[in-house]
């Protein structure tokens, strides 16, 4: 078990080694250097950005200070804003966009959950194509659209509930609806298919044969062995769900670290997408590190079957 | 003994008739007799996905948008990028079927036009993974060892990479178009592909015509071709159906902030994020149009990857 | 003798895409209490399908029992609810299944998959439980009992495994107990262990024991009687002597002449040409008759009574009528 999580946890090191060398060729492959172009014409600015970036310096020397720039977690300033750094800008987002993150997983898991386990138990039933109709859809509609027909139709048809914003629980319904959709859909798919291939398992039969009753038998013994998969995704629909945050929270107009991203890549203002890049992206690495890591406890077999990968 | 040629109901023995009791003529072969016709791999699989309606239903669209996306915009008298700013947002009528937009250009057009540029870069996408994915697994998997311990240690950095941020970063820098966005799309993509070539190749390696073609003294490269890629094939085609989907959807998810395809290309992407703000003055048609394709196009390859991989995978065959 | 079980005229069926197969197409036996049945056949014949049936566990749909009674301890089990028989599952009746690697939940310690059918049946504490848990790893012979039930599945051999599921299917103290095959994924030589477990647990418990094997071996070892299944049906019973040494029916003769014997040196093995019938349709007649090297033109047309040679040997084959006896003196095969 030690040996893996040293083998999962060097890799992530070198993921992580990867993505921010990545950033660093391509700021200075830009052509005509995004730093002295008239974008950056006002003088704080620039000032600011030469002591962070060292531009005086030779590239292995710029290189050297921006791995321990980002080490400290110093993403330097802003572009765009004067006296603004991308630290303050995270510091003011990522907050917002973490509750949205987080309150839309929770809500995809518990709904994709039940939803895959209804439509296995009823298999080939209405209930079945009722949520597998739904879990279709919810893939194949992409988020900004839906979130769009959400307004459309719940806030401004029918005027129940506000359009933007991120001010009461009211506000963050659409929003959420709007991000959880997808990821619900996968993981209902993914729960009715391996709970599906689980109840034909013996070990199921023998605990019909011991006796147990249905809700044993699902709650016990089929569901822990059918959600080991919908642990392995739990990475990607993360990320699916953070990339999803731009769009929702431009959308929604809701004031995340999502929202400023997407500004950001529409000014051109590289210091903050390198930042915000390297930043998500070690959360994500890390996110991803734990959740390898998570099912290794969770499942007593690891240490024999993720030999050699899979 | 009495004899019946009532052939009802003959529960006792005495109702047997006598005759009956001669040696059976051997009819050679009739106990090998194989009651349901065996058919070919390909075959049993495209009938049982004749059978799938869902799947069907997706191939059907697919095949029709392909057709619209390459003869629609010759049925429409307007250009795609022809501005006719007095008639912006005139509702789907004879002369617009699908409306126009904010800049009166022809959403009918346009649409045909975006299903081009969105079916191109998606099996762009697709063609790319799995050639780079067959080629990098397939090495990978056959030569084994030291090799593959390489390879894989490069994919699975590489897996840890997040996609979409990727993607952003590269456009950022490289200037959204057609070609940079395919690039950008295919950068980390085929990964995923690589994976499953290689974790086919491995079990397949070891079956045991694959070993006997090897102690014939057959050279690799025909291994490769005659065996080993038939029997991947199934998986491949599988993930290719899905990579599609998932590529128009990061095309039209780049558009929308603000890195899609630049005119004078329309994508359905761009159009939606154009119409955004149409939608609340009540102009539907100009986002019902680009999403509802957009979704669909998404959903019918998602039922036929579906589709496909239940016709393909053997194991499920009864 | 007390009949502990008594099934007649048993009939399940499958609906499939392919049509409907009946696997088990009238099936007649009894089990006396305290001996061990075993009912042997090639896979397919449906002798796993009868298994099932008699604890209920043929999944609907597909399967359904479409006819016939099984009748254990004077009651129907065929007519009873699903929430009645789950009472008798694991008390009354147990099973234990062909494959112990996939048998047992990976997920789940030994111990709670030991105690948990104890605590659902009898509402005993946990520690009374963990109490019978360990006396029942002693009786099927795991060492170290107490360290090993906090251990999961992978962490044992399959034929420790195989002795965890047994001790499972006893740990209620069952009347009847259903083999599925028990010793087939074993190794030759934890084979032979697990067949003296079995002795050892009927000596100790008096349970009465249905043994589903295709392994001829097996049944020599520990069966007293023997039913011979074919294509749904049972085509011959008897004691494991009259099965062994007077075969009545040419496939039970077939299907021991394919098996290697020490006791027989220098015989050739014979194999059964042909397969088995599509149940899809099964003949009318024997089913056999096709694959049989006296097959007469009766055996097409109408399926043999049984008949009873002893009072504990039967069989279903036109070659016990009168005139095919007289035709065997009259007209010699030639092969």
């Amino acid at each position: 078990m030690l040996k893996y999580i040293l083998k999962r946890f060097l890799i992530m090191l070198v993921t992580l080694w990867v993505i921010i060398s990545l950033t660093f060729i391509l700021m200075v492959s830009i052509p005509g250097s995004p730093f002295n172009s008239d974008q950056s014409s006002n003088e704080t600015i620039r000032a600011n950005l030469e002591a962070h970036y060292n531009l005086d310096q030779p590239y292995h020397i710029q290189y050297f200070l921006y791995l321990k720039s980002i080490a400290t977690f110093d993403f330097g300033p802003s572009i765009k804003q004067p006296n603004q750094s991308v630290n303050d800008l995270l510091s003011r987002g990522f907050p917002i966009s973490f509750e949205l993150g987080i309150l839309t997983i929770i809500v995809a898991v518990i709904s994709g959950i039940i939803l895959g386990i209804l439509a296995a138990l009823r298999h080939n039933g209405v209930i079945d194509y009722l949520a597998m109709g739904i879990a279709v859809l919810g893939i194949s509609i992409p988020n900004f659209i839906l979130a769009t027909l959400l307004i459309q139709q719940v806030a401004v048809t029918w005027g129940l509930l506000p359009t933007a914003t991120w001010s009461s629980p009211a506000h963050m319904i659409l929003p959420i609806a709007a991000l959880a959709t997808g990821p619900m859909a996968i993981i209902a798919r993914l729960t009715r298919s391996t709970m599906l291939e689980v109840l034909t398992q013996d070990y199921i039969k023998m605990a019909k044969a011991k006796g147990l009753s249905p809700w044993k038998i699902v709650f016990k013994h089929a569901l822990r062995n059918a959600l080991m998969p919908v642990i392995t995704i739990m990475g990607t629909l993360l990320a699916g769900i953070l990339t999803g945050t731009f769009v929702i929270e431009q959308i929604f107009a809701i004031p995340g670290m999502g929202k400023y991203f997407v500004e950001s890549i529409n000014q051109r203002d590289y210091p903050v997408i390198m930042g915000t890049t390297v930043f998500y992206s070690a959360f994500l690495i890390i996110m991803l590190f734990l959740v390898d890591i998570a099912y290794g406890i969770i499942d007593p077999r690891i240490k024999f079957h993720r030999k050699g990968g899979e | 003994m009495k004899a019946t040629k009532d052939g009802k109901a003959m529960h006792s023995p005495s109702q047997i008739p006598d005759e009956w009791f001669k040696w059976k003529e051997k009819d050679e072969g009739a106990a090998e007799i194989v009651s349901r016709p065996s058919l070919s791999y390909w075959k049993d699989a495209w009938r049982r996905l004749l059978k799938n309606k869902l799947a069907m239903l997706g191939l059907v669209f697919l095949v029709i948008l392909a057709i619209m996306a390459i003869f629609g915009p010759i049925l429409s008298p307007y250009e795609v990028n022809q501005q006719d700013l007095p008639n912006q947002y005139q509702p789907p009528s004879e002369e617009h079927w699908f409306g126009t937009d904010n800049a009166g250009r022809d959403v009918f057009t346009r649409t045909w036009y975006g299903a081009r540029i969105s079916l191109f870069v998606g099996l762009m996408a697709a063609l790319i993974d799995v050639t780079i994915g067959i080629i990098w697994g397939g090495i990978s998997g056959y030569k084994g060892g030291r090799t593959d311990n390489v390879m894989m240690r490069i994919i699975e950095i590489l897996y840890g990479l997040p996609y979409l941020l990727v993607v952003i970063l590269l456009l950022v820098v490289l200037g959204p178009s057609l070609s940079t966005i395919i690039i950008a799309l295919t950068v980390t993509g085929w990964v995923g592909m690589a994976r499953i070539v290689r974790g086919q190749v491995l079990q397949i390696k070891n079956y045991e015509f694959v070993l006997a073609s090897k102690s014939f003294g057959t050279r690799s490269s025909r291994i490769i071709r005659k065996n080993l890629l038939p029997n991947t094939m199934g998986p491949i085609i599988v993930q290719m159906t899905l990579t599609v989907p998932s590529a128009i959807f990061a095309e039209a998810f780049l558009s929308f902030i603000g890195l899609g395809i630049q005119s004078p290309f329309a994508s359905w992407g761009v159009m939606a994020n154009d119409s955004l703000g149409a939608i609340l003055s009540g102009n539907w048609w100009t986002l019902f149009f680009p999403a509802f394709f957009i979704s669909f196009t998404m959903f019918a390859f998602n039922v036929l990857g579906d589709g496909l991989q239940d016709a393909l995978d053997p194991k499920l065959r009864k | 003798m007390e009949k502990i079980l008594e099934v007649t005229n048993l009939q399940v069926t499958f609906t499939t895409y392919g049509g409907t197969v009946k696997a088990v197409r009238g099936v007649d036996f009894h089990l006396n209490k305290g001996e061990t049945l075993a009912i042997v056949g090639e896979s397919g014949c449906g002798k796993s399908v009868t298994s099932n049936a008699i604890m209920r566990l043929i999944p609907n749909p597909p399967g359904k029992i479409t006819a016939g009674s099984i009748v254990f301890k004077g009651k129907d089990l065929a007519k009873y609810s699903e929430k009645r028989m789950r009472s008798i599952r694991g008390v009354d009746i147990s099973m234990i299944f062909q494959d112990p690697m996939t048998a047992l939940n990976p997920t789940l310690t030994i111990g709670t998959q030991l105690m948990e059918g104890l605590i659902s049946h009898h509402g005993v504490s946990s520690k009374e439980a963990k109490k019978k848990a360990i006396e029942m790893m002693d009786l099927v012979g795991i060492s170290n009992p107490e360290e090993r039930l906090k251990q999961y599945p992978h962490q044992f051999s399959g034929g420790m495994r195989q002795r965890i599921v047994i001790a499972i299917a006893l740990i209620c103290e069952p009347d009847l107990l259903i083999a599925d095959e028990p010793t087939t994924a074993l190794d030759v030589t934890i084979q032979a262990q697990i067949l003296e477990l079995f002795e050892k647990i009927q000596a100790a418990t008096g349970v009465s024991i249905i043994l589903i094997t295709h392994d001829l071996g097996v049944v020599a070892k520990i069966a007293d009687r023997i039913a011979v299944m074919y294509a749904g049906k049972i085509i011959e019973t008897g004691t494991k002597r009259e099965i062994f040494y007077k075969p009545q029916h040419p496939y039970t003769q077939g299907l021991l002449n394919s098996v290697p014997r020490l006791d027989l040196k220098g015989e050739k093995l014979i194999p059964i040409d042909g397969t088995p019938p599509d149940l899809f349709s099964p003949p009318a007649g024997c089913p056999f008759t096709a694959r049989c090297p006296f097959a007469m033109e009766v055996c097409d047309k109408v399926y043999p009574a049984s008949k009873e040679l002893t009072e504990s040997h039967q069989v279903n084959c036109w070659l016990q009528d009168e005139r095919a006896k007289q035709l065997l003196t009259a007209v010699p095969l030639s092969k």
